[in-house]
């Protein structure tokens, strides 16, 4: 008994739980919330990214309908 | 081309997190000397040493930046320090939080290995401002190399600092002439060293491939803009 006695306090955390998990948590939480920051930011890059090629892929295609149809543009144009 | 093995990577890389921080939580025994903060232990460290291991990888891709002139090592090494640089502050800021729950302090200036950590850190944050200092892209890229080359061969100093310093507050990762860690937290480190590694080399090929994919998504534009002459298609191939 006396030897538990002496033990238990070698085996006992430094803080006690509820005041050490708070530590441990922001630890954690802080990791995470940079990981979803960071993902956040690329996934707003991705989007920019996505526009442009969708703008792109619009002048290639217009550029297309043009070559397709030469006359096109000059039958759509006014008469002087 | 840099999204090549992207998916399994990220999938392994969530895999090894989950695993890991399951074994931190459920498997890893209480510290003796400091109970359940010492779990903090578990993601400061390998985060500090993955983003170590990233400045000195980020300068080695300088190198081969510089021994061949491809502009292609210039990303891997500029996307290396980028992200070794966000690791460097959630060091910092789990370092904080385990100084404040261990010493009382958020702050311990007369502890080596977070004062060295922070000139390796504040010496890496003045990498963006050098860089984007200089408008000609090639000279930009060259200059931004010998940085990294200069700055990553001062790093391993701040390891031998760590090793050389004979304070005993600090944990040792590895065996020390004490004993070192139990098999059981010795286990969980290197399992969380590992996902910590993983999730650096995906976030890492990550953002290679959004660079990738911007520069390419540019040159089509470029491409797209000028006129038509010939015949023939202006679009180049790839971005290197």
């Amino acid at each position: 008994m006396l030897e538990l006695a002496v033990l238990l306090p070698l085996g006992a955390p430094a803080l006690p739980l509820d005041e050490a998990g708070k530590y441990v948590a922001g630890a954690y939480v802080v990791f995470v919330v940079l990981l979803v920051v960071y993902v956040a930011i690329m996934a707003a890059k991705l989007g920019r990214i996505e526009r442009e090629l969708r703008e792109v892929a619009e002048i290639a295609e217009r550029r297309e309908e043009n070559q397709a149809a030469p006359g096109r543009e000059a039958e759509a144009a006014p008469h002087a | 081309m840099y999204g090549k093995g992207l998916k399994p990577l990220s999938i392994a890389t969530v895999a090894m997190l989950a695993l890991s921080l399951s074994l931190v939580f459920f498997y890893a025994p209480l510290d003796g000397d400091q109970g359940f903060v010492q779990k903090i232990f578990y993601i400061h460290v390998p985060l500090a040493i993955v983003a170590l291991i990233g400045f000195v990888v980020g300068g080695i891709f300088a190198i081969a930046h510089l021994r061949t002139d491809d502009r292609k090592w210039d990303a891997y090494s500029y996307v290396a320090i980028h992200l070794s640089v966000i690791f460097g502050v959630a060091v910092l800021i789990t370092g904080a939080i385990w100084a404040k729950a261990s010493w009382g302090h958020w702050w311990v200036w007369d502890e080596p290995t977070l004062v060295s950590f922070l000139i390796v850190f504040l010496l890496y944050a003045t990498y963006y401002p050098f860089r984007y200092a200089i408008e000609d892209r090639d000279r930009q890229a060259r200059y931004a190399s010998v940085f990294a080359i200069t700055a990553g061969a001062f790093v391993p100093l701040n390891f031998m600092a760590v090793r050389m310093a004979e304070s005993l507050v600090h944990p040792r990762t590895f065996a020390t002439a004490e004993g070192g860690m139990p098999g059981e937290m010795m286990l969980t480190f290197l399992c969380m060293l590992v996902a910590i590694g993983l999730l650096w080399t995906t976030l890492v090929k990550f953002e290679l491939t959004a660079k990738s994919a911007s520069g390419q998504v540019k040159r089509l534009r470029r491409a797209l803009d000028a006129p038509v002459s010939g015949g023939s298609s202006r679009i180049a191939p790839e971005v290197s």
